[in-house]
């Protein structure tokens, strides 16, 4: 079944500095489970898109398979998205990206499908460093299959039938920084004050910017015993709120009261951190890795901005390609032509 | 004893250790000969191993052309003591062995119907060189400066080899043009040059083959010649035996064609993904965007692409996939030949598929049809696989030249830009069949600010890219594939057919590398009153006049390289012949090329005509019997 919005529009609806309402930033309605925490962040990517702003067309929408991969039908709805193969949504935005630069590319994936089926194109992208956000709706089970356990889930964790997981969970945002991203940011999609400032930030950033969003499923991992539960995640959350300014606003004080951190994005937009106290540089990722690990011995969840490298060459500065599109290149530009090919003929004899 | 004489019409095979430096030696040998004006095929008969084990170079010289391997060797030269004993058994009775005669040839290894001819080559290293490398190095090289004395190789063309090879390099020059002047010097002094096998302008050459301006060229670098010229800008790949040198050969002409004269910048992007599950993905996403992409893989990356060949047919995806096949199943022989990708390639992926097939014969065509597929996938939206092969992709061939008409354009199908959009009154439907071709119409990402937008998925959709699981819009959307898959039929090249020179109920019918030996082996037959016409398949889906060409004829050979006869089992399923019986295989799947004696000899024991041979037709009824 699919549901479609109603197109009627309130002719006095608030526009962005771009002139689009915050509809058109919408998608179709969602068909998951009332509650689930992925309809929060689809919310929390619509404003990041609305307010940041960026053009709803200039953003392209990656998934893989799964209850999380189908988000992107319910946010931009006017925008391109690609609901590919089951963890390999990191290779398709691979060649998108490679054939147009210049769109912004948001990728939605799971736990299963980024640290089990997809881990091998995870780390690699990540190696990459592939510019595009990719966001982890994080709830440590497979809910399309109902309820097994999945990667990310913590030892221990019961499912919703009693069993305890006895496999060692894979800390995402750990493995990200290990493997050389340049944007690390974990969040909680009840965090609504800290998620929407992250996106509106790793979209601002120049390469791959990870967010693992922890994303109660509530219908199979929402119970007592889940440590993937909203209420167990609430009251395990260490969170460190984070603001962000966009570059084309003014920065009037150097530091925003309270601030404890601030470092300015390559487009020259600033991203504001308030630690409870001043713990550690973002851009350290020693102290980053030490510090999540930390929380985690603790059995605290560590959110906010986690890691940061602004200076990174993204895959196409690696590569070295033109700073055109490749996929806006003609013929005259890529066919050498019948002379060329007689010279080459030539050196064949 | 009696010598073999021959002019023009013999094979040399060299008996090596890999990882010596023997492969350049003897392609210098094979190019020599080229450059004579005289038709060679060199084959590299190569190990799954770097360094230290056995290794051959079969180059057969054909005044006629025929490229295919003829099976069995007129001179050997060997110079590997592990694969001496079964390299004095493959000389045929009166043909030639030459061998380093440093040491003196085991016993064992002699035998009474075949002619020795031992040059002390390590002596002569030992001698000349005090460096360890240089002896090894070196020592290719005497052996090709004997070989020139012995079978009457133009000096002069040799010297110019090296030259070209070491341009600017006037010390190499001038140490390997020594090498070789100390080869061709003992064999002048010590045999009587030439031997009975030797080669010679002119003289016997075919007209035909004097008449064109051939290349030496293999398939690998040609097809990577091609997705330059067909416009690829994204290669995604991962590495692997036999395919490897299309992208490195993309990567080399890149270099030297794609760099942005203005900037320094590269027109195209080059991934060596983290396997061939990534690069087939890259690819699509790549196409998805509007890049004209690519990857190149074998068997077993094909296996692995499978699911996403899949999303891209179902999806419609343009995307281009050169299948440079070896021997399977599994890793099976990594670098031997076969063509037994074909049904795994036509239905790749689960569920109900077919892909569009290119099967090139030649360099030429590795060339041309990589050129076509970008153009074939863009128009079709799906996948198109160039199904080459080991023999063809990583051997010299001769081949006419590559030909580019600079009239033609590229054909990018059916794409809606942002003006197109912007006109568009009627809501646009990505999988509508607007033109009742079966062929919807796309649109880039980014196309335009309010319109062209949808969803690309692998689950089912309806005609406006909407998910839905309405079963009636499943089946319109996979009814409409079906339809694109006729419109295929008139798109893809036609076979090239040759008739005999009278009518015959015989037919033959082959693709790619099995072409050569194929005509070769019906020339054989019609010189022994047996005729044959033959049907060579470019493509699939089947154009109609394949289906004329089978049910014109009462018995059409189907000549292939693998177990299954699987291009038969293909033509069994995807045309109308009515007694798949009269479909009779003609394999071969050793891993080595098929050769035309073989061909021949299986036509002629099924024809009732031959000795040696058990026929095919009384091998059925057997079957039928023990049934």
């Amino acid at each position: 079944m699919t549901y479609q919005r109603p197109t009627f529009r309130h002719p006095e609806a608030p526009v962005n500095e771009l002139g689009y309402t915050r509809r058109e930033y919408e998608g179709s309605i969602s068909t998951l489970c009332a509650g689930c925490g992925h309809d929060s962040i689809s919310a929390a990517i619509i404003e990041a898109a609305f307010t940041l702003p960026i053009e709803p067309h200039r953003i392209a929408k990656m998934s893989g398979i799964g209850c999380s991969s189908k988000t992107p039908a319910y946010f931009l709805g006017s925008s391109h998205g690609f609901n590919s193969v089951h963890g390999r949504m990191p290779s398709v935005t691979t060649g998108a990206n490679l054939a147009n630069r210049d769109l912004v590319y948001i990728g939605v994936s799971g736990d299963g499908d980024t640290a089990s089926i997809g881990m091998g194109q995870f780390a690699h992208v990540v190696r990459r460093n592939l510019n595009m956000t990719y966001i982890v709706e994080n709830n440590g089970c497979y809910g399309l299959t109902k309820g097994q356990d999945s990667a990310t889930a913590d030892v221990g964790s019961k499912s919703k039938k009693g069993t305890a997981n006895p496999y060692e969970p894979i800390d995402l945002v750990s493995v990200a920084i290990q493997l050389g991203a340049t944007f690390v940011a974990r969040s909680f999609s009840g965090d609504r004050q800290q998620l929407v400032p992250l996106i509106k930030a790793a979209l601002s950033h120049k390469g791959f910017a990870f967010l693992d969003v922890i994303s109660p499923c509530v219908t199979f991992n929402n119970h007592e015993g889940s440590t993937k539960s909203y209420a167990f995640t609430r009251d395990h959350l260490d969170p460190t709120p984070v603001d962000f300014v966009p570059m084309r606003e003014e920065i009037r004080t150097s530091y925003a009261a309270g601030a404890t951190q601030e470092v300015c994005l390559h487009d020259g937009s600033v991203i504001r951190l308030f630690k409870q106290s001043n713990e550690y540089d973002v851009e350290d990722p020693q102290a980053a890795l030490g510090a999540i690990a930390r929380h985690n011995s603790e059995g605290r969840v560590l959110t906010g901005l986690l890691y940061l490298d602004r200076d990174a060459q993204e895959l196409h500065e690696i590569l070295e390609t033109t700073r055109r599109p490749l996929n806006t290149l003609t013929e005259k530009e890529l066919c050498p032509g019948s002379k060329v090919l007689d010279s080459i003929n030539a050196g064949l004899r | 004893m009696q010598a073999k004489q021959a002019v023009n019409d013999f094979v040399v095979k060299f008996a090596n250790v890999n990882g010596t430096g023997s492969a350049s030696a003897n392609h210098m040998f094979a190019k020599a000969i080229f450059r004579m004006g005289i038709p060679v095929s060199p084959r590299n008969i190569f190990p799954s191993n770097i360094q230290g084990m056995p290794t051959w170079y079969e180059v057969r010289v054909s005044s006629k052309g025929y490229l295919g391997r003829r099976g069995g060797v007129d001179l050997m030269l060997c110079v590997n003591p592990q694969s001496m004993e079964r390299d004095v058994r493959e000389v045929e009775p009166g043909g030639y062995f030459v061998y380093d005669s440093t040491k003196a040839i085991d016993i064992r290894y002699v035998r009474d119907d075949i002619n020795y001819i031992g040059i002390p080559i390590m002596e002569m290293c030992q001698r000349e060189y005090t460096d360890a490398r240089q002896r090894l190095l070196f020592k290719n090289v005497i052996y090709v400066g004997a070989l020139a004395a012995l079978l009457d190789i133009e000096f002069s063309v040799l010297k110019d080899l090296v030259a070209d090879q070491f341009k600017g390099k006037e010390k190499l020059i001038a140490q390997n043009v020594h090498a070789l002047e100390l080869g061709h010097q003992y064999a002048v002094r010590n045999f009587d040059c030439p031997i009975g096998l030797r080669v010679e302008r002119g003289g016997n050459i075919a007209r035909h083959i004097l008449e064109t301006d051939h290349i030496l060229m293999d398939g690998n670098t040609a097809a990577a010649l091609g997705a330059v010229y067909g416009g690829a800008t994204v290669a995604a790949w991962y590495p692997i035996t036999p395919s490897t040198s299309v992208v490195d050969g993309f990567d080399k002409y890149c270099k030297r064609l794609r760099i942005d004269p203005g900037t320094g910048k590269k027109n195209y992007a080059i991934v060596q993904a983290e396997d061939e599950l990534a690069a087939i993905g890259m690819v699509i996403g790549a196409a998805w965007n509007g890049a004209r992409a690519f990857t190149a893989t074998s068997g077993p990356g094909l296996s692995l692409m499978s699911e996403f060949l899949g999303l891209a047919y179902f999806a419609e995806i343009p995307t281009v996939l050169i299948d440079v096949q070896r021997a399977g199943p599994s890793t099976g022989m990594p670098t031997r030949t076969q063509q037994s990708d074909v049904l795994a390639a036509a239905y790749a992926s689960h569920g109900d598929t077919k892909h569009v097939l290119l099967f090139p014969a030649t360099p030429a065509e590795c060339f041309s049809l990589t050129v076509k597929s970008f153009d074939l996938a863009d128009r079709l939206q799906t996948p198109v696989i160039m199904l080459t092969d080991l023999d063809l992709g990583m051997n010299d061939w001769m081949s006419p030249p590559l030909v580019f008409d600079d009239a033609q354009r590229f054909d990018r199908g059916k794409v809606l830009d942002g003006e197109a959009l912007e006109s568009m009154k009627e809501r646009f439907g990505r999988y509508l069949d607007v033109d009742g071709d079966g062929i919807p119409y796309r649109t880039y990402p980014g196309a335009h600010p309010k319109k062209g937008g949808y969803t690309t998925r692998g689950t089912s959709r309806d005609e406006y890219a909407v998910y839905t699981e309405d079963g009636a819009a499943y089946v319109r959307n996979m009814d409409r594939l079906l339809k694109k898959f006729e419109t295929a039929k008139r798109l893809v090249p036609e076979p090239k057919i040759k008739p005999a020179a009278k009518a015959t109920p015989y037919g033959a019918l082959f693709f790619g590398t099995t072409a050569s030996p194929a005509y070769e082996a019906v020339e054989m037959l019609a010189a022994d009153g047996i005729l044959i016409d033959t049907l060579r398949l470019r493509a699939f889906p089947f154009t109609d006049s394949v289906e004329e060409f089978i049910s014109s004829h009462e018995t059409v050979f189907v000549i292939e390289q693998n177990r299954d006869g699987q291009m038969r089992r293909l033509l069994i399923n995807e045309t109308s012949v009515s007694h798949p019986e009269k479909l009779v295989p003609v394999l071969n799947y050793d891993g080595l090329p098929i050769t035309a004696r073989q061909i021949a000899g299986v036509i002629r024991a099924t024809l009732g005509g031959s000795d040696n041979v058990t026929p095919i037709a009384s091998k059925r009824e057997a079957s039928r019997k023990k049934a």
